[in-house]
């Protein structure tokens, strides 16, 4: 009895695992399934193989062409946005997070602690008064956040900011002193050894930044719907989320077109994780646990 | 030298902590005024009302509901997502095969934006589940569970559980890894069978995991907003202290309807309000908890 529970429990554990790694699974599977159909067969049977997969590039192709999710316009306008915010957010929060564990003083707790304190503030409760404010700087200086890049990846940086500062302000603190003493005697300054010396050094960290932020701009949705606006003008600015959202509202019930666009969506970030799998787990897992 | 290091922290320290006061800080303070006025976003004499929004908001029906939805579907989560990925954390370090594989694909729902999840499970609540009902002849699938206001809270808390264990996963994955081998081991040789080293030795051992875990589906249960908005939006329509409401409307989207669907912007800001202090205590009970387990160790 027992020895032979001790040869079927390995082979009972591996079809557990198989079973939940399968339904784990059917949901993509399905989207794919689906969007390689016309709207009549999906509705006549959702879970049947499709007549022809020829059908998948079709719909592709009618997504690309599509004027109202602009697909790639959409695509390069969430790719700038996320690709500048994570350029500010990781040069300046390092910057900040360097001065603050350098500087030993009132004013360097002060900031640090408002930064960690503003990790517990929900986007809800800034965002109605955040639009209110950035068009009171349009009317005061004149320059435009709303609607625009500029709008967009300058409240990525105030949002991230506090999250990364905090996570560059951990790893900072363990960097020795040493190194940047010696750089100043060898004659560079301050600015110079932030750069050449510190920076270069807190790569691992950068990665975790970078992951952490990347796939929160990426996806964001709120943010971009309250800077951006819904709206689905011509040469507005507008985010992958955004325009799948918009793009369903206007094709309801639609579902071969609404699930290849959802396939579409999803396809880059996949991508991605196929080739950066073991950064991406580390930085959002180690991110979090901070 | 001094003056010019000076410079060098205002300089390094400008562009992250302007950003970060203009766009937290100062809408933060303004929007606690004008969750206090009769704001309403276009007419600009804005006057102060007190906390008369606040009274509103608490004699409204929909809100009470939104409230005890939310924290139903919180409680719910919570546990579901933690139960869900503890499991899977034990199985991917178990000795089965392809034990990485699985790993990385239990992350992959993660990866993926809330918007297009929700889309993806409307239609497997609303087409697929129905069809298979039909085709096996299965009646309770034949209607979708998000259609049905005593269900959805549990459909959405299906969803998530989907796009967020395997990042909690990870979490306890670590935790597991982190406890010696030889520990688990020494028990085995005493005797101790797999339950018993689970509950007495593994479980106790990670501790901390499970501290980190449930703040962190809780605070993100209750943020709940993106799948909100994609697989429900609300819906469907129920009745609740003799008022049509809106049945899985959670707290962030009834904020957001409060404010832009239903046009009263201070009443919305009013309602956020609320939700920072709920946030706020919960995480001054976890920084308490954590205190205390520090004392402890």
């Amino acid at each position: 009895m027992q020895r032979s529970w001790h040869r079927v429990r390995p082979a009972l554990m591996e079809a557990l695992a198989i079973l939940i790694f399968a339904l784990f699974m059917v949901p993509f599977f399905l989207v794919v399934l689906n969007a390689a159909k016309v709207s009549v067969d999906i509705i006549d049977n959702p879970v049947s193989w499709p007549k022809a997969w020829g059908q998948l590039f079709t719909n592709i192709g009618l997504i690309l062409q599509n004027s109202n999710i602009n697909y790639w316009p959409s695509f390069f306008s969430s790719a700038i946005i996320t690709v500048c915010s994570l350029a500010v957010i990781v040069v300046f929060s390092a910057m900040a997070a360097w001065v603050l564990v350098r500087n030993r003083a009132w004013w360097s707790n002060v900031i640090f602690m408002m930064f960690v304190a503003a990790m517990v503030i929900p986007f809800q409760v800034v965002m109605f008064p955040l639009v209110t404010w950035f068009r009171q700087i349009e009317v005061v200086t004149g320059i435009r956040l709303l609607r625009q890049y500029l709008g967009m990846i300058f409240a990525y940086l105030g949002f991230g900011s506090s999250m990364s500062v905090f996570i560059f302000h951990g790893f900072i603190k363990g960097v020795p002193l040493e190194l940047e003493e010696a750089s100043t005697i060898d004659g560079c300054s301050r600015p110079a050894t932030f750069f050449r010396i510190v920076f270069p050094i807190l790569q691992p960290v950068i990665v975790t930044v970078l992951i952490l932020n990347g796939i929160w701009v990426w996806n964001d949705y709120l943010l971009p719907l309250m800077i951006l606006g819904s709206g689905n003008m011509a040469g507005a600015v507008r985010t992958l989320p955004l325009a799948v959202q918009s793009f369903v509202g206007s094709y309801v019930k639609q579902w071969d077109l609404i699930l290849t666009a959802t396939l579409m969506a999803m396809l880059p970030i996949i991508v991605l994780y196929l080739f950066a799998q073991k950064y991406i787990i580390k930085g959002m897992v180690e991110g979090s646990i901070k | 030298m001094r003056t010019k290091n000076r410079w060098v922290n205002v300089l390094f320290l400008f562009p992250a902590v302007f950003a970060f006061l203009m766009v937290i800080v100062v809408p933060f303070f303004v929007g606690i005024y004008l969750s206090m006025t009769n704001w309403d976003g276009v007419n600009p004499n804005v006057i102060f009302t007190g906390l008369q929004n606040y009274t509103t908001i608490f004699q409204a029906p929909e809100f009470l509901y939104s409230f005890l939805a939310t924290t139903a579907f919180t409680a719910i989560n919570v546990a579901l997502v933690n139960a869900v990925a503890f499991g899977l954390a034990l199985l991917v370090t178990s000795r089965v095969r392809g034990r990485n594989v699985y790993r990385a694909a239990f992350f992959v729902p993660n990866l993926i934006g809330g918007i297009v999840l929700g889309y993806i499970w409307q239609f497997i609540f609303n087409n697929v589940l129905p069809a298979m009902g039909r085709s096996l002849g299965l009646g309770f699938l034949q209607t979708s569970l998000i259609a049905k206001a005593n269900l959805v809270v549990l459909g959405i808390s299906l969803v998530n559980t989907w796009q967020y264990a395997g990042y909690i996963m990870m979490i306890y994955v670590a935790g597991i890894q982190a406890i010696p081998a030889s520990l688990m081991e020494a028990a085995e040789t005493d005797g101790a069978n797999y339950p018993t080293r689970l509950v007495r030795i593994l479980m106790p051992m990670m501790a901390s995991a499970f501290t980190i875990c449930l703040f962190l589906t809780l605070v993100n249960s209750f943020k709940q907003f993106d799948v909100n908005v994609s697989l429900t939006n609300g819906g469907p329509a129920t009745i609740f202290m003799m008022k049509a409401i809106n049945s899985s409307e959670f707290l962030a989207l009834n904020i957001y309807n409060t404010a832009f669907a239903r046009s009263k912007l201070a009443q919305g800001q009013a309602k956020a309000v609320l939700f920072f202090v709920v946030l706020v205590v919960v995480s001054l009970i976890q920084v308490w908890v954590n205190k205390r387990k520090e004392v402890e160790m």
